[in-house]
């Protein structure tokens, strides 16, 4: 099977956010950047496929050239090459326009399964997978939670709200969003990143692939989030914290 | 200019969101001087008889008796092909995140998705919603004619401000065929039922991903032992088997409202607001001081929760004996 997984590289959860300069971003300088975490499990289940059922696993990412570190650590998890879509500032594109920059490099490939995280940690738009699946034609399924190939379909564990699951059979080929937690993550090794240093990443971008990066709905304003809630901040040393909270709970909220 | 919004409705009863984004949408058209409409796939808009809207629309059809993206996709975009709205709204439901995003491509638009608030500016819409999972937020300008597309976050109008009218009630059947969808969908289930109901929890020690290691659970679970709480989780620490999935609170899995609930280490993402900003009382213990957690919190510490943590252990034994 041919399973082609969008990846997207994104500021590490760790790292402290500040508003750029002109206050239409992040200030990234001082960051660290990792790939996409529903993406990275994506990745994990299509390389789990191909240790079934043999095929190939092409990772896909846009970005600026600094993604080029999460797509040497994808192919050094074990996937065979990478397009990377090189653009700067994707963030001006909205998720309409950046759909069709990653439907066209997925249609030059033909893959029979696409595979993608159900949403970012940066934009969280959550809709890229189901986009992407429009543009090209085809049937898609989101938040999986589990995959059983089948011949010429897919059966897939699909999760609702509540607690609430539903099993969906789609034809191949297909374009499902995985969600957080449907494999165990496995870690590169040394031999996968030696190997990952001879794998082929081809370049291209969206002027190579007729696309225009436009937008209908552009952020004019990022800032951060105005607290509703007066907090009580406890201060002092972990003890003196510890103390006042106790007392809190015993004479205010009346536990304890 | 119209304002249409789409009302999610599931075996008879409505997706307590769709009511928020209806007053959602009947306060953005107020605020553009346009009427607004209401559309149901999947069952009947007579309900909505009362209401302050143009049009109540029943999509009906056969083929939309169960839900499907490619049916849903095909109904609403001939609706909006005939109602020609300037603004399409939905709440931001997981079945709308299914399909929104490929009916507003289909329409050649984008969706900004988990809006949680819409301004009219000049005309134009403007659209707040959150990026890096709740800690920042943009506004979002949108340009030209539309229709613009926009999922409207849970909570973040009221649904009881419906506003009281009438509405003319339309039936609407669309075109559809059989082939055209693609997916077969099984009946929905449960996992085998829930051996730990939270929702009746007192106390609630609950734990994400500032807990780092699973070897460090221990640190969270002795203050919980202390307390006499339920231990929880935060979605990453169920994903890695730390806790069972069972434990995990938020949209994915329980919602609770205990007396007091303890986020440690959780930063706060709005998947995990959903499930416990009921709580009577919210303690966060987090070391970044601008975690959105400390937004719905009562009480805050920022610091370090492999000493805080500790201390807090500590001094509920002491009082306890």
């Amino acid at each position: 099977m041919k399973i082609l997984v969008a990846i997207k590289q994104v500021p590490s959860r760790d790292g402290q956010l500040k508003t750029a300069a002109d206050g239409r971003w992040i200030d990234e300088s001082g960051l660290t950047f990792e790939i996409n975490e529903p993406d990275a499990y994506a990745l994990e289940e299509a390389l789990q496929l191909r240790e079934k059922l043999g095929g190939e696993v092409i990772v896909l990412c846009a970005g600026p050239e600094r993604a080029t570190a999460s797509i040497r650590e994808a192919l050094a998890k074990g996937a065979d090459r990478a397009v990377h879509a090189v653009e700067d500032n994707l963030e001006s594109a909205d998720g309409f326009h950046l759909g069709r920059l990653l439907a066209k490099a997925i249609a030059a490939e033909s893959p029979d399964l696409v595979l993608t995280g159900l949403q970012s940690d940066d934009f969280g738009h959550g809709q890229t997978g189901v986009v992407v699946a429009e543009l090209l034609g085809l049937p898609h399924a989101t938040i999986i939670m589990q995959v059983e190939a089948g011949e010429g379909s897919i059966r897939v564990k699909r999760e609702l709200e509540d607690g609430w699951f539903q099993y969906l059979t789609l034809p191949l080929p297909a374009v499902l969003t995985i969600q957080s937690g449907i494999n165990k993550l496995r870690y590169a090794t040394l031999m996968g990143i030696k190997k990952a240093r001879a794998k082929e990443i081809r370049t291209t971008n969206a002027s190579e692939l007729g696309v225009s990066l436009a937008a209908e709905a552009t952020i004019e304003r990022v800032y951060a989030p105005s607290r509703s809630k007066q907090t009580v901040m406890l201060e002092g040393s972990p003890a003196e914290q510890a103390a006042q909270l106790v007392e809190k709970l015993q004479r205010e909220v009346r536990v304890l | 200019m119209s304002v249409l919004v789409v009302m999610e409705r599931t075996g008879g009863r409505w997706h307590r969101t769709s009511w928020e984004t209806l007053a959602a949408g009947q306060q953005i058209a107020a605020s553009l001087g346009v009427g607004a409409s209401a559309v149901v796939l999947g069952g009947s808009a007579a309900e909505l008889a009362d209401k302050r809207l143009a049009k109540a629309i029943t999509v009906e059809h056969e083929l939309l008796n169960a839900y499907s993206a490619d049916g849903y996709t095909a109904a609403l975009s001939q609706v909006i092909e005939r109602e020609q709205p300037s603004l399409v709204l939905f709440p931001h439901t997981y079945q709308v995140r299914d399909y929104a995003p490929k009916l507003a491509t289909r329409r050649g638009r984008t969706l900004v998705s988990d809006v949680v608030q819409v301004r009219v500016e000049g005309g134009a819409l403007v659209m707040v919603r959150q990026l890096f999972q709740g800690r920042l937020n943009a506004d979002y300008r949108c340009a030209g004619e539309g229709p613009h597309f926009a999922s409207i976050q849970a909570g973040a109008y009221q649904g009881d401000a419906v506003a009281a009218g009438g509405a003319e009630l339309v039936s609407f059947p669309p075109t559809l065929e059989n082939s055209a969808i693609r997916t077969r969908a099984e009946e929905p289930f449960r996992e085998s039922a829930r051996a730990v109901d939270l929702s009746s929890a007192e106390m609630i020690v609950s734990v994400g991903r500032g807990i780092k290691e699973q070897e460090n659970m221990p640190v969270v679970e002795a203050l919980a032992q202390a307390l006499g709480a339920e231990m929880a989780a935060s979605r990453p620490i169920c994903d890695n088997g730390w806790l069972p999935m069972e434990r995990q609170v938020g949209s994915s899995g329980q919602t609770v409202s205990p007396k007091v609930y303890f986020a440690i280490g959780i930063s706060g993402a709005i998947q995990h607001l959903v499930g416990m900003k009921g709580s009577k009382t919210i303690v966060a213990i987090n070391k970044d001081a601008n975690a959105p957690i400390f937004d719905v919190a009562d009480y805050g510490i920022v610091g370090d929760l492999f000493e805080v943590v500790p201390a807090l252990t500590e001094a509920v034994r002491k009082i306890k004996g």
